[in-house]
C-alpha cells in the first residue's frame, strides 16, 4: 500500500532527533502559553514564528503545528477549570467541563479530553494521508483560472462562513488583498503604496501583521477591559476517568471526529461550529439530555474530539492546495513562505519529507499531548495563576524581538505598532481582523494568477466562467453568498422593523 | 436624531473602508492601469480599492438604519503607551543596542497596565531583560551588540 510507504517514510522523517524535540518543544510551549490568560492561539503562533527563523523548514513546520495543537489543548484546560475558554472552540468544553471541575472530577475531563484529541487525531493523521495525495494530483492539473476562482472561493467563503458580520468580514478580505499588493510589482517592478520608503520595496512583513495585530492589538484590547478570573482549582481529582467514563465517551468522540474533520475541510467554518455541532448532537442522542450542562462526560468528549478534528484536517487544504482554511492556517503559509516555500500542490511532490514528516508529527503531537498533560497538570494549574500584568510585558519581548530578527530593521517594529493600533480599532468597529490575513497572504498570488489568467485568454474574463472546473469554483462562491449573505442583510432591516 | 451616528460602529466602519479603498484609488492613479489583457500594476489596486468603496458604502448604509453603538471599552493609557514603547524599541535597537531597548520595551509597556507597581516593574524589568539576553543572544545567537555606541 502506498499510504503506509508514504506514512512510514513520514515518520523517518518525523522520528529523528531533531525533529522530535522541536515537535516537544512546539507541543510543550504551545500549551504553557495556551493555558496562559488571555492568549488565543493566534497571537501564541505569530508571537513564536520568529522562533523558527533558524531552524531547517521541516522542523519549523513541526514545531509550529506542535504549537497550534498545543494552544488548542492549553484552551480546553483553562475551560475545564476555570471556566474560561481560551477561544470560542472551547466555549462549548467549558459548559460540562467546568461542572465537572466543580464536582472534583476535574482531573477525569481533562483526561477525557486529551484522550478524545488523541482519538481524534489518529483518525484524522490517517484522513490526512488518505485525501492529501490525490487532492494534490488533482491540483497540479489547475491552470490560473481554475486557481483565481479556487481562491476567490476560499477567501469568500472563510469570511462568511468565521464568526461575526459577514459583509465586514468580506470587506477585511479585500483590504487584506490591497495590503498584499504594498511593494514592488513583481510584473513592472513599479513599487506601490511604498511612499518612498525603501523598507517597504519588499512588502509589508507577513510577522509584521500578524504579530502587529494579533499580539499588540490583543494586548491593547485585554488592557482595555480586564476580566476577572475565579480559579476552581482546589480539587483536581482523580487523573484516571473510570471505565464507565470511557464507555460513555467513546461513542461521542467517534461522532465528533466525524463531524470534525467534515468542517474541518471546508474553509472558513472554525473549530467552534463543529464542537458546537458535536454537543447538539450528543444531547439529542442521549438518553438523559437532562444531565447535559450538570457535567456530563459526553459533552466534553464529543466536543473536544470533534475540535481536535477540525484543527487538524484544516492543514488538508493549506498543504495540498496552498488555500488557508484559517487565520492559523494563514499564519501556517506564512511560515511556509518565510522559508522560501511556494505553497501548492507541488509542496508534496518537491518536498515530500516536509508534507509526510509533517503528517507523521501530528500523531506524535497528539501522543505527546497525552503523555504530557496529564502528569503536568499541576504545572498548567499554577501557571494560570500567574496575574496578566506580568505577562504582557513578556508577550511584547517576544513579539518586538521576533519582528526585528526577521529583516533586522527598526521600520518594521514601527510598522508593527502602527497595525497594533490598527488592530484594536478593527476591533472596536466589529471588524475581524482574521479574514485580512487570509486575504494578505493569497494577495499577491491572487493578482499573478488574474493576470495569467487573462493574458491566456486574450483579455476575456468569460475564461472564469467557460472553463468546467473554474466555473464550479465560481458557482459554489456565488451559492455560498446566496445562502448566507442575503439573509443576513434581511435579517438586520428585519431588526428596524420588527 | 441629528449627530447620533457618531457613535455608531457601522458607520465609522464603513467610513474606515472607504477611506482605504479611496486612498488605494488615488494612490494608484499614478500607476499604469492597462488592460484586462495586460494587467498594469494599478490595475489591481484600482479594483480593490473600488470594491471597498462599494463595501463601505453597504456597511454605513446598513449600519445607519439598524445603528448598533459602539460599547467597546478602550484604555487610552494602553493605546498610547504600548505602540509608543515599540517604538522606541525599534529607535534604541538601532541607536543604544538590545539591553537599552529591551528595558524600555519592558517598562514601557508594563507602565500601560492599570495596575503599576514601581518596584515589581523595575524586577521584572531587570529579570526579562536578562532572561531575554540569554535566550536569544545566546541561546539563538542572535547577532544584536548588548550594548551600542560607547
Amino acid at each position: 500500500m502506498e499510504l503506509f510507504h508514504n506514512l512510514f517514510f513520514g515518520f523517518g522523517v518525523a522520528l529523528t532527533l531533531q525533529n522530535l524535540l522541536y515537535c516537544f518543544i512546539g507541543v510543550f510551549v504551545g500549551t504553557l502559553i495556551g493555558v496562559l490568560p488571555g492568549i488565543g492561539p493566534m497571537a501564541t503562533i505569530a508571537m513564536l514564528l520568529p522562533l523558527t527563523y533558524n531552524v531547517p523548514p521541516v522542523a519549523a513546520l513541526i514545531m509550529l503545528a506542535g504549537i497550534y495543537y498545543g494552544a488548542q489543548y492549553g484552551g480546553s484546560t483553562t475551560s475545564i477549570l476555570v471556566n474560561l475558554p481560551g477561544e470560542t472552540s472551547s466555549v462549548v468544553t467549558c459548559i460540562d467541563g467546568y461542572q465537572m471541575a466543580r464536582q472534583g472530577r476535574a482531573g477525569a475531563a481533562l483526561a477525557i479530553a486529551a484522550i478524545g484529541s488523541f482519538i481524534a487525531g489518529t483518525i484524522c493523521t490517517l484522513i490526512v494521508a488518505m485525501f492529501g495525495p490525490p487532492l494534490a494530483d488533482m491540483a497540479l492539473k489547475f491552470g490560473s483560472p481554475e486557481y483565481f476562482s479556487l481562491m476567490l472561493m476560499g477567501l469568500v467563503a472563510a469570511a462568511v462562513l468565521a464568526q461575526g458580520d459577514m459583509i465586514k468580514s468580506l470587506a477585511m478580505v479585500v483590504l487584506g488583498l490591497l495590503l498584499g499588493v504594498v511593494g514592488s510589482d513583481v510584473d513592472s517592478g513599479v513599487k506601490r503604496f511604498c511612499f518612498d520608503i525603501y523598507e517597504l520595496a519588499d512588502g509589508i512583513g507577513f510577522v509584521v501583521i500578524a504579530v502587529g495585530v494579533f499580539a499588540v492589538g490583543e494586548i491593547i484590547s485585554n488592557l482595555s477591559d480586564p476580566e476577572e478570573r475565579t480559579i476552581f482549582t482546589s480539587r483536581v481529582g482523580s487523573l484516571y476517568p473510570t471505565l464507565q467514563d470511557m464507555k460513555q465517551s467513546i461513542a461521542p468522540i467517534i461522532r465528533g471526529t466525524m463531524l470534525g474533520a467534515f468542517f474541518g475541510v471546508l474553509p472558513g467554518t472554525g473549530p467552534s461550529i463543529a464542537s458546537f455541532g458535536s454537543y447538539m448532537i450528543e444531547k439529542k442522542v442521549a438518553k438523559d439530555p437532562s444531565r447535559f450542562g450538570h457535567g456530563a462526560i459526553e459533552g466534553v468528549a464529543g466536543p473536544e474530539a470533534a475540535n481536535n478534528a477540525d484543527a487538524q484536517c484544516k492543514f488538508i487544504p493549506m498543504l495540498t492546495l496552498g488555500i488557508p482554511a484559517s487565520g492559523t492556517m494563514a499564519l501556517m503559509l506564512g511560515a511556509l513562505m518565510i522559508h522560501g516555500i511556494t505553497p501548492g500542490p507541488t509542496v508534496m511532490t518537491q518536498k515530500p519529507d516536509l508534507f509526510w514528516g509533517l503528517v507523521a508529527s501530528m500523531w506524535i503531537g497528539n501522543l505527546m499531548l497525552v503523555v504530557l498533560n496529564l502528569p503536568l497538570v499541576g504545572l498548567w494549574v499554577s501557571l494560570l495563576k500567574v496575574p496578566y500584568r506580568l505577562l504582557f510585558p513578556a508577550i511584547m519581548v517576544f513579539s518586538a524581538i521576533g519582528i526585528y530578527s526577521a529583516n533586522n530593521i527598526s521600520f518594521d517594529v514601527y510598522l508593527a505598532a502602527l497595525f497594533g493600533v490598527f488592530g484594536i480599532a478593527w476591533r472596536i468597529l466589529g471588524c475581524s481582523p482574521v479574514p485580512l490575513l487570509l486575504g494578505f497572504v493569497l494577495g499577491p498570488m491572487m493578482e499573478e494568477n488574474l493576470r495569467r489568467a487573462l493574458q491566456v485568454s486574450n483579455g476575456d474574463p468569460s475564461v472564469f466562467v467557460t472553463q468546467p472546473i473554474s466555473l464550479a469554483f465560481i458557482m459554489v462562491t456565488v451559492l455560498i453568498l446566496i445562502v448566507m449573505v442575503l439573509p443576513a442583510v434581511r435579517n438586520r432591516r428585519g431588526d428596524l422593523t420588527g | 436624531m441629528k449627530m447620533t451616528f457618531l457613535n455608531k460602529k457601522d458607520f465609522w466602519a464603513g467610513a474606515m473602508l472607504i477611506g482605504f479603498g479611496a486612498a488605494a484609488m488615488f494612490i494608484a492613479r499614478g500607476y499604469r492601469f492597462g488592460s484586462a489583457l495586460r494587467m498594469g500594476p494599478g490595475f489591481f489596486p484600482t479594483i480593490l480599492g473600488g470594491i471597498l468603496i462599494a463595501f463601505g458604502v453597504c456597511i454605513m448604509a446598513l449600519g445607519l438604519r439598524s445603528g448598533e453603538k459602539i460599547q467597546e471599552k478602550l484604555s487610552l493609557r494602553a493605546l498610547v503607551m504600548l505602540p509608543l514603547s515599540l517604538v522606541l524599541f525599534g529607535f534604541l535597537m538601532e541607536k543604544a543596542g538590545f539591553l537599552p531597548a529591551l528595558a524600555a520595551l519592558v517598562f514601557g509597556s508594563a507602565a500601560s497596565g492599570r495596575e503599576f507597581k514601581f518596584l515589581e516593574v523595575l524586577l521584572l524589568t531587570a529579570v526579562l531583560t536578562v532572561a531575554s539576553a540569554a535566550l536569544f543572544i545566546w541561546g539563538l545567537g542572535l547577532p544584536y551588540p548588548l550594548i551600542k555606541g560607547f
